[in-house]
């Protein structure tokens, strides 16, 4: 696929500033995979604007930059909800009943693991263990652990969330 | 840019200010007391970050000047986080809250009368209830060795002054100033040090065969994708003591003759990510990273890479494809690492955990590191306890120790009275272990003799209420969606595992399934590329070989001894024992559950979706699960 010149369209200033640092990885050996995780870091997901950008100033083609970011679980090519639950499934939190959890979310949120409720509002995801077993079962919501978690907790917590 | 004279001059200031905590035999003249407030993971997410700021607040509104408020890292009991420890008493308070410490600076710090009620109690003695005051008195800690996590909970990950007043940096100082490469290689070599990733392979031998390359430029990796679920002590060891790994990367680099480290670390590790930067800049700004290291003309920088979530990524050449901006995926082996690695250059690629142990080896000696552990596995091992267990957490203990003092006395035994079934180690490239071999010595060949591995260091605790037949599902569904596709035995071989794994689960597996499980199990372990393939049928195969008669009741009798797999399980209601309360009935999700009030009632099994909520709520233990 062709890179898109962005000389064509009406950059902003927001947009530039983008571009400026999206052309900071081209020296870096290796750089897109950090160029990536910035675009994930600035808008959210991988959107395909961005990734024309990132193809653009790295001089790579968008099916290599489509093959490394789907490749990849913590990379999305869609938009996600406001708040992003990720529910450990690690073997701890897995025998303590993470199962019971994501069935417990699902009804409590009605999507199912990989979708975004209708308002937005949150993503539920499985993860892979979060390295918090000793508060098994944990989830994260957003970047904030919530460990030994029970039907009860939950919707403590989503109610915070729900504010 | 620090001089070696200045470098000192730090360290001793600073050691007399941390000897509160450091050395309980000074008697310490200053009226100092240092308040330690655990900041892994774990207690981070209990809110430690608000206990710190609430203690920072009242000390100052109290003028009490001669307290200091010290974040570390992680202590290693999660289970009772989180933590606060009070030096240079040594009292250690379990389980506080952020309005606890109203009562701890008042009570404690002002008039000197211990918060009794939030010392620890060791609830699984059979005798009246334990309480323990001190942290050293603690039997977690009773069997712990601790090399790898000596510094984690002792000085502040974020200060390099604390690192350098308990001996940082003095391991780098010596090899750069008093050794040669070959003595640091035949240090490391000679110690038996092991890698701690999973492999086991020698690591001085690792360092000889890339040092032997001649080349313009090497690397050096230090591979913190910790993905095994179930292990977090890269994690812990990352928040807790940073710079241990920093120096043991620099060490490496200056044996194997490479000037450039990177550090490829999960995205999902966000506190040990930030720590990491911090500490790089602190050893920049020393003058312990970067150019002219410690005024000699070795110099060597280090890169952190966040990885995205691929478990395959810890195989080395996985690792070093993302690295160099790729698809995580694996490469055939040889040409290895050491001769062609990382952009097609020599590269050294270790482990967290071997890393920490370098700065101690060089310090201390290769004797001295060898005299610890087991015949063939020298040193100690990082395990995270997980699962069934009362004191889950991170522990430190030496090679040979059995498992049944890991478990009943580190670990305190099996919670709620219930019995121990098997332990997992290895994660999904690993098996279960069985009661039969608790006594079995823990080290690299004994595990692998029993068809499990040491793989990271998990270690996950089952009860009788775990259906093993699930846990070999649970896995193989992990590394199916986990293979990275690129050789077929891995990418179709898992899914057919798993396939057979979930007819079985579902009461529909024939015998004929359990031969073609060992059968293709075994055929995976040849064929596949890497590690993960050759080791994906591990748990299927352990599972079987111990646990042969949970397989047969779910394909002859399509029972699920433990109750877990939903298709093989049935509620009731004993007549008998139902009061006709009908508390049952009000949280059952779906209505299958009808009866008059204070009359028996009855579960209609065509309704009923398994969900257990009536089996949980029942107070007469009227609800059977068959």
């Amino acid at each position: 696929m062709q890179a898109v010149k962005t000389s064509s369209c009406n950059c902003s200033s927001a947009n530039q500033d983008f571009i400026q640092q999206i052309s900071e990885f081209k020296g870096l050996d290796g750089g897109l995979i950090p160029a990536l995780h910035a675009v994930q870091e600035r808008y959210g997901y991988l959107a395909e604007e961005a990734l024309k950008v990132v193809a653009e100033q790295l001089e790579v083609s968008m099916a290599k930059i489509y093959g490394v970011a789907t490749f990849y679980s913590y990379f999305s090519v869609v938009p996600k909800g406001e708040h992003i639950i990720r529910v450990c499934l690690g073997t701890a939190c897995y025998v303590k009943g993470a199962q019971e959890l994501i069935d417990n979310l699902s009804q409590e949120l009605k999507i199912r693991v990989g979708e975004t409720t209708e308002d937005g509002k949150f993503t539920l995801e499985a993860s892979r263990c979060l390295g918090a077993c000793g508060l098994a079962p944990a989830m994260m919501i957003d970047s904030d652990v919530y460990g030994k978690l029970t039907g009860k907790k939950i919707k403590e917590v989503l109610e915070k969330y729900n504010q | 840019m620090k001089t070696l004279e200045e470098l000192m001059q730090i360290r001793e200031k600073t050691l007399w200010g941390i000897q509160v905590r450091t050395d309980s035999s000074v008697v310490h003249n200053l009226a100092e007391k240092h308040i330690l407030v655990c900041s892994g993971t774990g207690c981070t997410s209990s809110s430690s970050t608000l206990i710190i700021s609430n203690f920072t607040k009242l000390l100052e509104e109290k003028n009490l000047d001669n307290v200091r408020v010290i974040k570390t890292g992680c202590f290693g009991l999660c289970a009772k986080g989180p933590v606060v420890v009070i030096y240079p008493e040594g009292i250690f308070y379990s389980m506080v809250q952020p309005e606890d410490v109203v009562e701890i600076v008042e009570q404690h710090l002002m008039t000197g009368r211990i918060v009794e009620r939030l010392l620890y109690e060791d609830e699984e003695q059979e005798q009246e209830q334990l309480v323990i005051t001190k942290l050293a008195d603690l039997p977690f800690y009773q069997k712990q060795q601790r090399i790898v996590l000596k510094n984690c909970g002792l000085i502040n990950p974020e200060d390099i002054d604390e690192y350098l007043a308990v001996g940082g940096y003095q391991a780098l100082s010596k090899a750069l100033n008093k050794m040669s490469r070959y003595d640091v290689i035949e240090t490391v070599k000679k110690s038996g040090l092991r890698g701690r990733g999973g492999g086991g392979f020698p690591t001085g031998l690792k360092w000889e065969f890339a040092a032997k390359q001649l080349n313009d430029q090497k690397y050096i990796i230090c591979n913190a994708d910790e993905g095994d679920p179930g292990a977090f002590m890269d994690r812990s060891i990352l928040e807790g003591d940073p710079h241990s790994c920093l120096e043991a990367m620099t060490i490496g680099g200056y044996a194997i003759g490479a000037n450039k480290g990177y550090i490829y670390i999960r995205a999902e590790y966000p506190i040990a990510v930030k720590r990491l930067e911090v500490a790089i800049a602190q050893a920049k700004e020393y003058g312990l990273l970067g150019e002219d290291i410690l005024g000699t003309p070795f110099n060597f920088d280090i890169e952190i890479r966040l990885g995205a979530g691929a478990f395959v990524c810890g195989e080395e050449t996985a690792l070093m494809n993302s690295i160099e901006g790729k698809r995580g995926m694996p490469n055939p082996k040889p040409p290895f690492p050491a001769v062609s690695g990382l952009f097609g250059k020599p590269t050294v690629i270790n482990n967290v955990e071997t890393f920490s142990n370098i700065p101690q080896i060089i310090n201390e000696g290769s004797e001295w590191f060898a005299a610890i552990g087991s015949e063939n596995s020298k040193g100690t091992k990082v395990f995270a306890l997980g699962g069934k267990i009362v004191n889950t957490g991170l522990i430190e203990v030496p090679m040979g120790i059995t498992l049944r003092e890991i478990i009943y006395d580190i670990g305190g035994g099996i919670p709620h009275g219930k019995h121990f079934k098997s332990v997992q180690t290895g994660g999904p490239s690993g098996g279960c272990i069985t009661k039969d071999y608790l006594d079995t010595k823990i080290d690299y060949d004994n595990l692998t003799a029993l068809g499990s591995m040491m793989g990271s260091g998990g270690m996950i605790v089952m009860d009788e209420d775990n259906c093993m037949v699930d846990m070999a599902r649970f896995y193989l569904d992990f590394t199916r969606e986990e293979s990275c596709g690129k050789c077929s035995p891995c990418r179709i071989g898992t899914t057919r595992l798993l396939e057979i794994l979930e007819k079985i689960t579902e009461g529909k597996g024939t015998l004929a399934d359990l031969q073609k499980l060992e059968t293709l199990s075994e055929e995976i372990k040849v064929a596949s590329l890497c590690g993960l393939g050759q080791t994906a049928p591990n748990p299927v195969l352990s599972t079987i070989k111990h646990f042969k008669g949970e397989y047969l009741a779910h394909i002859v009798d399509k029972k699920c001894p433990a109750g877990v797999c939903k298709s093989l399980v049935q509620y009731f209601i004993e007549k008998e024992q139902c009061r006709g309360c009908s508390l049952c009935a009000k949280k059952c999700p779906v209505m299958a559950i009808s009866g008059q009030l204070k009359e028996p009632h009855q579960i209609d099994t065509e309704k009923c979706i398994k969900c257990g909520l009536c089996y949980e709520s029942c107070r007469f233990k009227a609800i059977v699960r068959k």
